[in-house]
């Protein structure tokens, strides 16, 4: 009972904090408004016609939220160093509440940021012509939760490692970019030779823009796999990472 | 029951001993200071007894539970103050306070009068509702004491609670602790190493020196112990006048300090009337005189060989690396 009570306190401080920082919200939306409207319509213009029945921009849209997703998920993961920097992870640490609660309630706060913000740029699709309606949405929301997990978990465990944000850099060079290009999120994944398909395939992020599509552009789009497939692909990977993830976080005194 | 009391408690930091064989106790309701320079491993003690170290051997009981085998009820009993700040300064001050009590499960039918009391007791009231951002450094102090409250603990720990204040938010802080006193079942454990804020506010202060106690006393017996006082005056005819002290052998030392003599000596209350009738027997006008008893500097001094200043200048590079260590 009162662990529960400490994991919520934890989470609603994360989406506190979260909601308060206005800057980055106009920012959340914008830079997913550049890649739609400037990559889309460019890239999109040039490859007429190729992919049946949708337009370019209708197509990588999925694969935006996922990289919102992505990208918020590692970054506010990685946040937890200011929290180590600024003295106040000390105070959760010595609170009578067990790590795996305070691991838990970090965990779910930054799934539910990242969440925010993926609904934030679902929102935007009226502007490419999707659609939106509200059983997307709730069909959308858990698939956009099994996403984040993983990638929270991934944040979180680099951060146990790092000691300050400079090499944020790195890791935005050497895991989230890669794992963005390398998910289907801008090109189909089917037709690719299969030295890449191998890494695309082995990549979480490819079953959870697949998942997004199925959803979002329902008929129009044939699917590599199944969203069987997808669901099962990510739960692996949420609980791997979750092991991973409150072990590498136990580590720290 | 002792409110603390430690067993041989010892702490390693690779070769370096931290904390060696430290035997303290603490009674219920009294302020208990840990002074000494930093480095001196004041922190370390502190860290071991909130549970946050494990000590390399030995244990101590913090309101009967063992910190190494029971640290959640310890936890729970404890309220902490660090040394470095550790409030989150995007949030307001009372969501801060609301959430150290939903950590510490405190019931929620209690939650609202305990905060606004502790709000209170710090003068936080009016501000609480603002992000502690916009606070001063002396407000962030006076909350995290506040929020170290909240959930109405047995014992407070205050890691140098008036570090980096100036001069008026450091009375303020002692004020609040005094009345704390006052209104609560409590007892304080607090480092430091201002010898003024050991002498104002604990009850027993044990000076601690290279990870081990080197005495530990009331402020007034450690300074009685030391024994010596010091008669200053100034004289028409200082050399004279040293010449006719030395002459009775009423002092330990006599000597010129300046335009001064010193006279340092035992009971010199009862002994500064024979003082000022050398002077006048042998026809010398004293222009001023004073007398001082020691101060806790002195009794650092005495136990330690160094002076507080000096000693935290020379340790602070090893006291930066535990402190690294703990974090």
């Amino acid at each position: 009972m009162s662990e529960l009570r400490g994991i919520y306190t934890l989470w609603r401080r994360e989406v506190k904090r979260f909601s308060r920082e206005r800057t980055r919200f106009v920012s959340s939306f914008v830079q997913p408004l550049l890649w739609l409207i400037i990559f889309g319509t460019g890239l999109g213009s040039s490859l007429h016609g190729s992919m049946v029945g949708l337009n370019y921009q209708e197509f990588i849209f999925p694969g935006i939220i996922g990289q919102t997703l992505l990208f918020t998920s590692m970054f506010m993961g990685i946040s937890v160093i200011w929290d180590r920097q600024f003295g106040f992870l000390k105070e959760i640490l010595v609170a009578p509440i067990s790590r795996i609660s305070i691991f838990s309630g970090k965990m779910l706060g930054v799934s539910t940021d990242s969440m925010i913000q993926g609904l934030i740029v679902l929102m935007l699709g009226f502007l490419i012509g999707v659609h939106v309606t509200l059983s997307m949405v709730i069909a959308v929301l858990p698939l956009m939760l099994l996403i984040t997990l993983g990638m929270v978990c991934i944040g979180l465990t680099l951060a146990s490692f790092m000691s300050s944000l400079e090499s944020y850099g790195t890791i935005m060079t050497f895991v989230n970019l890669p794992m963005f290009l390398l998910s289907g999120a801008l090109f189909p994944v089917n037709s690719l030779p299969s030295w890449l398909k191998w890494v695309v395939y082995f990549n979480p992020l490819t079953y959870g823009v697949d998942a997004l599509r199925a959803v979002i552009l329902s008929g129009a789009y044939m699917s590599p796999f199944s969203i069987q497939v997808d669901v099962l692909y990510l739960l692996i990977f949420d609980a791997v990472m979750i092991l991973v993830g409150s072990y590498a976080f136990s580590l720290r005194k | 029951m002792n409110a603390i009391e430690t067993m041989d408690l010892t702490k390693k930091f690779g070769n370096l001993m931290a904390v060696d064989s430290v035997n303290i106790q603490v009674e219920r309701g009294e302020i208990f200071g840990l002074l000494g320079p930093n480095g001196a491993g004041k922190s370390t003690i502190i860290s071991m007894l909130c549970t946050i170290l494990k000590p390399t051997s030995g244990t101590a009981l913090v309101n009967g539970y063992d910190i190494v085998r029971q640290a959640s009820l310890v936890r729970k009993s404890i309220g902490i103050v660090f040394q470095d700040p550790s409030v989150d300064d995007r949030l307001t001050g009372r969501e801060n306070l609301e959430m150290h009590a939903d950590l510490y499960g405190v019931p929620k039918s209690e939650m609202r009068s305990q905060i606004d009391k502790m709000l209170e007791l710090v003068e936080l009231s009016d501000r609480c509702n603002e992000f502690v951002r916009n606070y001063s450094s002396g407000m962030r102090r006076r909350l995290e004491i506040a929020r170290g409250l909240v959930h109405t603990p047995k014992v407070l720990f205050l890691d140098e609670p008036t570090i980096g204040l100036d001069p008026q938010s450091r009375e303020h802080i002692w004020s609040y602790i005094r009345e704390l006193l006052k209104i609560e079942d409590i007892t304080i454990i607090l480092t430091t190493h201002y010898m003024e804020e050991a002498d104002k506010l604990c009850k027993r202060v044990a000076i601690v020196d290279h990870g081990s106690i080197v005495a530990m006393d009331k402020p007034d017996s450690l300074k009685e112990k030391l024994g010596v006082e010091t008669i200053t005056v100034k004289t028409q005819n200082n050399n004279l006048y040293v010449e006719k002290i030395k002459e009775t052998h009423i002092a330990k030392s006599v000597a010129i300090a300046g335009d001064e003599v010193k006279i340092t000596l035992l009971n010199a209350h009862t002994i500064l009337p024979l003082v000022v009738d050398i002077a006048s027997r042998n026809g010398i006008k004293i222009e001023s005189i004073y007398l001082q008893e020691p101060q806790l500097d002195d009794v650092f001094l005495h136990y330690t060989g160094k002076a507080l200043r000096e000693g935290s200048k020379e340790l602070s590079g090893m006291g930066a690396i535990i402190r690294r260590q703990i974090k």
